[in-house]
């Protein structure tokens, strides 16, 4: 069923390449993904598409290899070399692999760009990340804000490892950052080692050895989980609220429980629709995409490139049980 | 069960009188399958028939192409290697090694092809000295050497080759033709000679078709496998110089997958996967119809699934059809 849809799309996409090619004189931005058949990138495509209808004049060119392998994606990169596309947007497999295909589009004329998973710098002109890590550590505050009647009140931290390189980060940046958020309190950091059982039982522990903690904040897809499981099975549903970072796909029974209220992820959609409002103002030459200036990124505002040419997109985006049905079927 | 008891039957048919036709025709089909892609591709995408554009192309086969030509002498003697591709992520981890303790063109080339060679050896002691099946030792290569790799990088990366380096995967000999594209037509023609034109060829052919007789008409066998697995490690070796270069960097999942769609041009090629039969000149055939295939179909950006399911289709139908043909005119007769 999902192979005989697949085959129609492509037939279809073939038909439409083809009969597209002769007359366009649009704009060609390529949004090359790591693989295709992954829901996070339809769901960038989406994004996409949604910019290209807005932009107008802009044809979106979404492909990738069949298995997340760079020489797979240089075959790609070849042949949107070869059709002469203005602008590729690249979620590359390989940081440095991808390099001589992407100078080579680039010496063509090419507008080179990555998002989501970069190229190094001497391969594309910036790099869209989803976030950063200051806007999450941020967003990880505000969620257990706003699980806290009147905002004030303790939470505690459930992590990966005490090694993890990503959440230790973000741990640091909630410290840095709680002076903003007066009345909240953080009373202990776990770590729940990424593992399912692990995760589960000390957020058990929390339970039963932190009666004044009301929110547990999870920034682990696997933590967030296990922590609403534990939360659900000792009936402490409406007591004790769980948030942090997770996929929609997996949070939904959450939402549905009553264990999470809302909780944040990135929006795929919103990264390729950024990515490609990025690339069509660089083609355009209104924005020169340098380490200082911004672009402007439709409804997702100005976006300010950084240091190495690195720009973060926005803010996590939350979800709640209002949008949930819509973004679990995507990722 | 009868189809497979009658198969069986045919396959010395084929050392007949009728053979050199077979033969013939098989090239012949798949040489019109290669023509009917270009056609179509020209018709489809204004892109295609541009001279930069389908020097490009040749970049998508011509690596995977070099390992197929030894590849396909030793499906001829009735042995396979599903490690290529595992040598060619410990070769290039063992270049990028050197690369960075600055070891020049030159010295990389040479540890790229002596790694190659080392792995080669090491399959071919294990199956021809402790006569164990190719299969399942290079099976086990494959999880040995790649393993090694990703031991040596994890998640890391080897850079900073060279600048002159870059030649071997990224220069030009003249005009659009790449440095690869040169080496692959080399290559070509060196392997056809050996196989179609020396006494090491034939003794290749006899072993594939019946080893106990080519044992008893005194053949070393033995050796003569211990060479096609060396042969197929110097070409794996050659191959990880010239990908290596192009990608200008190394990790452990370098040329992931590529055993088999290197199996997928012999077999495309027209190389019996039984042994004992085939030519360099199909193989030849088969990895411009693979190149054309991937890139005509890029450049209409019809996605890789699609791709996949395309090459599939091209591979059973290409086997399917000289089989097919054969029943019939042996039902007719």
């Amino acid at each position: 069923m999902k192979l005989a849809k697949k085959l129609a799309l492509g037939v279809a996409l073939a038909f439409a390449a083809m009969t597209t090619a002769a007359g366009a004189a649009d704009m060609k931005i390529a949004l090359v993904v790591k693989s295709l058949g992954n829901g996070f990138f339809e769901a960038a495509n989406k994004g996409a598409q949604e910019a290209a209808k807005e932009l107008g004049g802009v044809q979106v060119i979404y492909t990738g290899p069949t298995s997340t392998t760079a020489e797979g994606q240089i075959e790609v990169i070849n042949s949107l070399i070869a059709q002469g596309v203005d602008a590729i947007a690249i979620s590359a497999n390989d940081p440095d692999a991808v390099i001589p295909a992407l100078k080579k589009a680039a010496q063509r004329g090419i507008k080179v760009i990555s998002w989501d998973s970069a190229v190094a710098k001497e391969g594309r002109i910036m790099h869209l990340n989803p976030s950063s890590n200051e806007l999450i550590g941020k967003m990880c505050l505000t969620l257990a804000k706003d699980h806290l009647d009147g905002g004030k009140g303790d939470f505690a931290i459930l992590s990966a490892t005490t090694t993890s390189t990503n959440q230790n980060t973000w741990i640091a940046e909630m410290k840095k950052q709680i002076k903003d958020f007066p009345g909240l309190n953080l009373a202990t950091t776990v770590y729940g080692d990424d593992l399912a059982d692990k995760s589960y039982r000390e957020a058990q522990g929390l339970l039963k050895s932190q009666p004044n903690v009301k929110v547990i904040v999870a920034p682990t897809t696997v933590g967030v989980l296990a922590a609403s499981q534990a939360v659900k099975d000792a009936g402490m549903i409406g007591k004790v609220y769980v948030t942090g970072l997770g996929l929609p796909s997996e949070m939904a029974g959450a939402i549905k429980s009553g264990a999470t209220k809302e909780f944040a992820i990135w929006n795929p959609i919103d990264l390729g629709y950024s990515a490609t409002q990025i690339a069509y103002h660089l083609v355009k030459g209104d924005a020169t995409g340098k380490p200082g200036s911004d672009i402007k990124a439709g409804r997702m505002g100005s976006i300010k490139i950084g240091e190495n040419g690195e720009a973060a997109m926005a803010d996590p985006f939350v979800y709640n049980a209002k949008n949930i049905d819509e973004f679990s079927k995507i990722f | 069960m009868s189809d497979v008891a009658e198969s069986k039957r045919v396959i010395p048919d084929r050392l007949g009188t009728k053979t050199s036709r077979i033969l013939a025709s098989w090239e012949v089909l798949l040489f019109g399958v290669a023509v009917l892609i270009f056609v179509f591709n020209s018709l489809a995408s204004p892109y295609f028939l541009n001279a930069w554009n389908l020097s490009d192309a040749t970049f998508n086969f011509t690596e995977k192409g070099m390992i197929a030509f030894a590849m396909a002498l030793l499906v001829i003697a009735g042995e396979i290697d599903l490690s290529v591709a595992a040598i060619i992520a410990l070769a290039s981890t063992a270049m990028g090694a050197a690369a960075q303790m600055g070891v020049g063109t030159a010295g990389l080339v040479g540890i790229g092809i002596g790694v190659g060679l080392a792995c080669g050896a090491f399959n071919g002691l294990l199956v021809s000295g402790l006569r164990l099946p190719s299969i399942v030792v290079t099976i086990g290569t494959m999880s040995l050497f790649r393993g090694i790799s990703y031991i040596v990088l994890g998640d890391q990366a080897y850079g900073k080759y060279p600048a002159d380096f870059a030649f071997f995967g990224q220069g030009y000999v003249v005009w659009v033709f790449s440095f690869e594209f040169a080496l692959f037509i080399a290559l070509a023609i060196a392997f056809a000679i050996l196989l179609h034109a020396t006494n090491f060829g034939r003794q290749v052919f006899v072993i594939g078709n019946n080893e106990f007789a080519a044992r008893f008409s005194g053949i070393p066998v033995e050796r003569v496998k211990f060479i096609l697995f060396l042969l197929t490690g110097l070409m794996s070796g050659v191959a990880a110089v010239c990908l290596t270069s192009r990608l200008g960097s190394t990790r452990p999942s370098i040329a992931q997958g590529w055993e088999l769609e290197v199996v997928t041009m012999v077999v495309l090629g027209g190389i019996s996967i039984l042994g004992g039969a085939g030519t360099i000149a199909g193989v030849v055939i088969a990895a411009f119809v693979m190149g054309l295939v991937t890139f005509g179909l890029g450049l209409l950006n019809v996605p890789g699934i699609v791709m996949s399911i395309f090459v599939g289709l091209l591979l059973i139908v290409t086997i399917a059809v000289p089989i097919i043909a054969r029943r019939v005119r042996e039902m007719s007769r």
